[in-house]
């Protein structure tokens, strides 16, 4: 470490402060989404496939079992909602939620995706292949395919 | 410069502590490898696979209202970002063996609550850290690469395991925390002598001013393979549990790797918005995320934050910090009974 007089901190990488400014909006958007959409679902204005004061039932139970009863007393879809399968049930209030969740899960990846071209730029082959990688596996994870279970 | 150095030590009101490089390392790595055994030894010890064998309580919440949890939940989250920042911890740390522990939600739900309570944080945090350049995307990169790949598989190996087998492994690992936490020194401005040639061909340094003595501040990281090395451990930690793992994070990039203090807290902070992303998606994707929880405590912990940020400027932190500290061996306490279905005094 090495100490300067200098008043001012020289600015960041270009692509580091992209990243800071597509995960500022995204964070927003998906808060905002969040709230308004779990003020919807809790105030009734969009009815839950599960009723509220019946979710002390479920939330007790493992994940498995809960989407098994709670599909087989108030769903009665085909299979559990697991996976993408939320947004088949995008009109019920609690699921509703999931949009806000989902963006906020989701918004790293549209960071990264984000500075690759800036990167290319540079010809920061490394790092390129580094946010390349990055995407692939965050997109893996979001993808559901990596099923697990009790 | 080591006139400069020392100056900037005195300044900042700490004293200079050099980073002699094996020992450093070797406690890091052992404080880390101690949580990640003491998991272990829970998950194949005898005891526990009988304890898994036996099942759950089904219910905890008796005829207590609907509404109570999530109020009761909002409540406590709100003190856990207060005590959160004042104590200098991550949120999710607190999060998931206190309520795992006391309410009647099941386990695999705290988890994927626990770390969108970290995520939320971190993307909160991100931003201004990267904007002000005290979270290092270059130093995040690969540590976020590793670090996410392995929560990944942590969060799988978490939600395939018996509920009693992970929620002792956490108590033991929170426990684990609680000894790295007394243990692990910090050293506001690490001396790196050279960076190591890979961090060199990577391209991993950085300036940021510190405002505290108007001086702008060169760094550079070295030993990146160990530090490297042990975000493997750590990303596996925090998606099995469902940990925030700014508690491991820091020390890696600030005591192993030699990044400042202020560097390392910062690119912790945001390095969790990429971890904690990979494993947050195994938890949505299971379908172990229930609204009614995840609101209520992230918004509870982002304004308790808020709010403790603010009460840091006249607190004790010191005496915060031990108050964490006990909070997190009480909890561990609890995680490890429940988890063997031994009795507890709550």
């Amino acid at each position: 470490m090495e100490t300067t007089g200098l008043p001012d901190c020289p600015a960041a990488d270009e692509e580091q402060l992209l990243y800071a400014k597509i995960l500022q909006i995204g964070m927003y958007i998906g808060l905002v989404l969040l709230l308004v959409t779990f003020a919807l679902y809790t105030s009734g204005v969009i009815a839950p496939a599960v009723p509220v004061e019946q979710l002390p039932d479920y939330w007790t139970m493992n994940v498995h079992d809960y989407l098994e009863a709670t599909n087989r007393d108030h769903l009665h879809q085909e299979h559990p909602i697991s996976g993408w399968a939320w947004v088949t049930v995008l009109g019920k209030g609690d699921y509703l939620t999931f949009v806000g969740i989902t963006l906020l899960a989701g918004v790293t990846i549209v960071c990264y995706l984000g500075i690759i071209p800036t990167l290319i730029r540079k010809r920061d082959k490394a790092f390129v292949a580094m946010a390349v990688l990055e995407v692939l596996i965050l997109t893996l994870a979001a993808s559901g395919i990596l099923a697990v279970g009790h | 410069m080591p006139g400069a150095r020392r100056l900037v030590g005195l300044v900042a009101g700490e004293p200079e502590r050099r980073c002699d490089r094996r020992p450093i390392t070797a406690r890091v790595a052992v404080s880390v490898a101690v949580s990640a055994s003491l998991g272990l030894i829970v998950l194949l010890h005898p005891s526990a696979v009988y304890a898994a064998e036996l099942a759950m309580p089904a219910s905890a919440s008796g005829s207590t209202a609907w509404w109570v949890w999530p109020l009761v939940l909002f409540a406590l989250t709100f003190v856990m970002g207060i005590l959160a920042a004042l104590g200098g911890v991550g949120g999710g740390v607190l999060y998931v063996p206190i309520v795992s522990g006391f309410f009647p939600f099941h386990l695999d739900f705290v988890r994927g609550c626990g770390l969108l309570v970290a995520l939320a944080g971190a993307l909160a945090a991100g931003p201004g850290f990267l904007k002000m350049n005290l979270a290092s995307l270059r130093l995040a990169m690969p540590v976020a690469l590793i670090a996410s790949t392995c929560a990944i598989f942590g969060a799988m190996v978490g939600l395939a395991l018996p509920t009693n087998i992970v929620q002792t492994a956490l108590g033991a690992t929170i426990l684990g925390i609680v000894a790295l936490m007394m243990s692990a020194k910090k050293s506001v401005f690490p001396e790196v002598e050279e960076a190591d040639s890979l961090s060199s061909s990577l391209r991993i340094c950085g300036v940021y001013t510190e405002a505290s003595m108007g001086q702008t501040i060169n760094w550079k990281v070295h030993r990146t393979v160990p530090g490297l090395l042990l975000f493997i451990v750590i990303g596996v930690m925090a998606g099995m549990f469902g940990l925030g793992a700014g508690w491991a994070n820091v020390p890696v990039l600030n005591l192993v790797m030699g990044a400042p203090l202020k560097v390392s807290v910062a690119t912790s902070k945001f390095l969790l918005s990429i971890t904690d992303t990979s494993a947050a998606w195994i938890y949505v994707n299971k379908g172990a995320v229930i609204p009614m929880m995840v609101v209520p405590s992230l918004v509870g912990i982002m304004l308790g934050s808020f709010i403790g940020v603010r009460i840091l400027r006249v607190a004790r932190p010191t005496f915060v910090r031990w108050m964490v500290i006990g909070l997190l061996l009480f909890a561990g306490a609890k995680a490890i009974t429940k988890g063997l279905g031994l009795p507890f005094i709550v």
